[in-house]
């Protein structure tokens, strides 16, 4: 049995890393849930931005300050991917196969550029703790922790209380009925889908800062991002946050107690028990 | 037609396994391995998914089942490699079995949601794989197992194992596709609830599907572990595994028995002919751009077009087909007896201690305000609902323990008040389904045969090869009373045949009714139309909040005042 210090401290990066799954979670959930497109590329999205940020901060930018560059540029690929599956009324299942032809892409591009050795962005950033009790509290994985809960929290708030986002939640009831009154649909969900985009954007900057980065790490957050989004439900700005950190804190505690490769047991067993639970109800 | 399809399959067999003979450096026997090997997976795959709709991620799990039983049976316990084959099978099926078996007894477990637990599974393996002895991290090094010389270089032996498995995934995948269970899995994918109150029996058919689909990638599996000679978790649990496979898939079609083979082809020759040479990650990147091209300007593959009816509208002149035979004679007697009959939704009491008895050879009106439990009596019946209490005894069999398709199989047919007709199958094809799995039992053939004596009974005959979205609302109806008949049911359920016609269409309408009737024919009948309940039925039964209210001749019982109340409320004084 590991110490209580040892335990306090694997669940804390256990929630951290929840957060990070919760913020991967977000724009894949906001596409998925409100537009019927699951979007693949969203974590090659991510991984492009980590390697913009990992670049620009080599050239002397300050990381945080790449997102000024990064957020713009990706929320404009976001509402182009959008434009193109409403320009072929691609189905929901076709966009996962689409999307995923995104994501070879992206992959080929960044491999091309920054072969697929392993980089780590070197920062003033990663070396800043905080000592709180026993724990030790890194700044990357803070920074992670914050930005996620205020873009979730800020996400459900203007879906629930803004027009934007009645509108918004109006369009992914029924699109022709919500055009019907005066809703314009093909501009919110070009403005979700750039913005989902934006959200892997930032996603890439807490990857770029905990993690070491390679091509084909990409699809290693795959299965456990869906299984938060599905967890936390579609569509669901804050749910995939709160279960990517129930994940997060069980996949570490589950780390600590065992040996480290046990981790995806927990995660996957959760999922499935979820699902099943979840359907029985229907 | 049919049966040079497999003969194409023979002579294509054939003509590839000549291949070795001819001595070809083993660099192209190695790259055609990898193309069986892909059709393999690829076809494997749509038999469950591509037929059922049902979706599965889990491919992955299942190759790596098989792949790590020859891997251990034939490295760590000396097994020959040839005899490890079944036990790969095996193993693989039973992992599908098993999460069938949990997976398709829940609810309504379709779509993302299968796709995902199924993809769950496929990582719980791998981690379960990767933490014991089967693995325990290092991988599996296969190098000193003795291949079979099967033909004079390990090349070829690989090459024709992979040709002969390749063979016989793809004729199992055209026998399923045109036996009764691909139908069967094509009605599934359509509307599960309406095939199975057709008399599919889904929770079989699933199953099976699913066996055999585990069960060919599972040697598919068991090959590859000794081609590749040193398997690891990572390559073979991969998400690319599944992600691959169902994207040969939907390149090639799904809903053909050849658009995985297809699809597996081009997408492994496109792969190599792009990553081969110097440029092998721009070739990635053109690999994607192709993808995503075909998807969008051909979302049902290259197949696609071949495998559907075609969406044409108009009349085509139509063979004559014999009227269909008389019934035999009914004998006097109940036919269906329901005692106590009890259904609640969520508090809702739709129906409450309802007692009813249908006389062989009458029609039998069931009305009532909207609300009052028809319709709910008529999906307890035919096992679309389960009752919460009470008996309904068809030919002194209890229905309430019957399965949907049991009760369909022992006679007994409904249509649906809004049209739900299997959208991808053709006119045709919607009406001989419950023909092949009612009471009669019929093949394909004899299914059709009997399909088309319907479909010029309702006037559809030229619509035949229509697709159903085609045809409008008075036809869809009568595709639902053609699909009704074609089973030959004892006991027919209509459940508002006539809301949404036209005056004109309500005629002809009550015309064919009474020509099934005059047929002999049970009939429980809905109806708002009261004109048509006056005319058409023996004896009517009036259901209110739940209850019977009234029964008795039509004509006598529209008079009373509790009737007459319940549709148009009570006078108060």
């Amino acid at each position: 049995m590991p110490s209580l210090t040892l335990l306090g401290q694997s669940l804390l990066s256990g929630i951290f890393i929840g957060a990070l799954y919760g913020l991967l979670g977000l724009g894949l959930s906001l596409t998925w849930g409100l537009l019927r497109q699951i979007n693949l590329a969203h974590f090659a999205l991510a991984f492009l931005g980590a390697y913009l940020t990992y670049q620009l901060a080599s050239a002397g930018w300050d990381p945080i300050a790449t997102l000024a560059l990064v957020l713009p540029c990706f929320f404009a690929f976001g509402a182009m991917t959008h434009w193109l599956f409403a320009r072929f009324s691609v189905s929901p299942f076709n966009s996962l196969l689409v999307s995923f032809g995104l994501t070879v892409i992206v992959e080929s591009i960044i491999q091309g550029i920054w072969t697929a050795d392993s980089r780590r962005l070197d920062s003033a950033y990663a070396a800043i703790r905080y000592k709180i009790g026993a724990l030790y509290v890194p700044f990357p994985e803070l920074l992670t922790l914050v930005l996620a809960v205020a873009l979730c929290m800020g996400v459900w708030a203007g879906l629930r209380y803004t027009e934007l986002g009645r509108a918004m939640r109006a369009v992914a009831e029924d699109a022709p009925i919500a055009a019907a009154f005066g809703v314009n649909e093909r501009a919110l969900s070009l403005l979700l889908s750039g913005l989902s985009a934006a959200f892997a954007g930032v996603a890439g900057l807490c990857l770029a800062l905990s993690f070491t980065l390679a091509p084909s790490q990409i699809y290693s957050w795959i299965g456990v991002v869906f299984a938060a989004v599905m967890i936390g439900g579609l569509g669901n700005p804050v749910g995939p946050l709160i279960a990517g950190i129930a994940i997060g804190a069980s996949e570490a505690i589950t780390m600590a107690l065992t040996a480290p490769t046990w981790a995806p047991l927990v995660s996957f067993s959760l999922l499935i028990a979820v699902l099943l639970a979840r359907a029985k109800k229907i | 037609m049919r049966v040079s399809a497999t003969g194409w399959i023979a002579v294509a067999g054939i003509a590839l396994a000549v291949v070795p003979f001819l001595r070809p450096p083993a660099f192209y026997e190695s790259f055609l391995y990898l193309v069986f090997y892909w059709i393999v997976l690829a076809t494997s795959w749509n038999i469950l998914s591509g037929y059922s709709g049902y979706f599965s991620f889990g491919h992955g799990a299942f190759f790596g089942a098989g792949l790590y039983t020859t891997a251990t049976l034939a490295g760590a316990l000396d097994v020959p490699f040839l005899w490890t084959l079944p036990a790969a099978a095996a193993v693989a099926a039973l992992l599908g079995l098993g999460v069938g078996a949990v997976v398709f007894r829940v609810g309504r477990l379709r779509g993302e949601l299968f796709a995902l637990i199924t993809l769950a599974v496929t990582f719980i393996a791998a981690n379960v794989v990767l933490n014991t002895r089967i693995d325990g991290g290092q991988g599996v090094n296969l190098g000193g197992v003795p291949l079979p010389k099967l033909m004079s270089s390990p090349s070829s032996t690989f090459y024709i194992l992979a040709l002969g498995l390749a063979i016989a995934a793809v004729w199992i995948a055209r026998a399923i596709h045109d036996a009764k269970l691909g139908r069967g899995l094509f009605a599934i994918h359509d509307d599960e609830d309406v095939a199975e109150v057709m008399g599919v029996p889904t929770f079989r058919y699933k199953m099976a599907a699913l066996g055999v689909s585990c069960a060919l990638a599972g040697v598919a599996g068991g090959i590859h572990a000794m081609f590749i000679s040193y398997v690891t978790v990572g390559e073979t649990f991969s998400i690319l595994v599944p992600l691959t496979v169902v994207l040969m898939s939907v390149f090639g079609g799904t809903r053909h028995w050849l658009g995985p083979a297809i699809g597996a082809a081009a997408i492994t020759g496109l792969v190599y002919a792009f990553t081969a040479g110097d440029y092998a990650i721009a070739g990635r990147a053109a690999v994607g751009v192709v993808l995503i091209a075909v998807i969008l300007f051909m979302p049902d593959g290259i197949l696609g077009r071949f495998a559907s009816p075609k969406k044409r509208s108009g009349a085509r002149a139509s063979t004559a087909y014999p009227a269909p035979p008389p019934r035999r004679a009914q004998q006097a007697g109940t036919l269906l007896e329901v005692e106590g009959l009890s259904k609640s939704f969520k508090g809702l009491q739709a129906l409450d201690a309802v007692d009813l008895e249908v006389e062989r050879g009458e029609i039998l009106g069931l009305v009532g305000p909207n609300g009052s439990g028809k319709s709910t009596l008529i999906n307890l019946v035919s096992g679309h609902y389960r009752s919460d209490s009470g008996s309904m005894s068809f030919e002194g069999r209890d229905l309430a323990l019957l399965e949907a398709h049991r009760i369909a199989r022992s006679g007994i047919a409904r249509t649906y008040q809004i049209p739900r007709p299997f959208a991808h199958l053709s006119v045709l094809e919607n009406v001989a389904l419950p023909a092949m799995f009612g009471r009669d039992n019929l093949d394909r053939a004899g299914a059709e045969h009997e399909a088309r004596h319907w479909l010029e009974f309702t006037g559809l005959a030229g619509r035949a090869e229509d697709v159903p979205d085609a045809l409008n609302l008075h036809q869809r109806k009568f595709l639902e009373l053609a699909r009704a008949l074609a089973s030959r049911p004892k006991l027919l359920l209509l459940d508002e045949v006539l809301s949404g016609l036209t005056p004109s269409e309500i005629d002809g309408t009550i015309r064919t009714i009474r020509a099934i009737r005059d047929q002999g024919a049970t009939i429980v009948f809905v109806e708002h139309v009261m004109r048509a309940v006056m005319e058409l039925t023996d004896r009517i039964v009036v259901l209110n909040n739940g209850r019977v209210i009234a029964e008795g001749s039509p004509a006598e019982v529209m008079r009373r005042p509790e009737v007459v109340g319940a549709y148009l409320g009570k006078a108060h004084a």
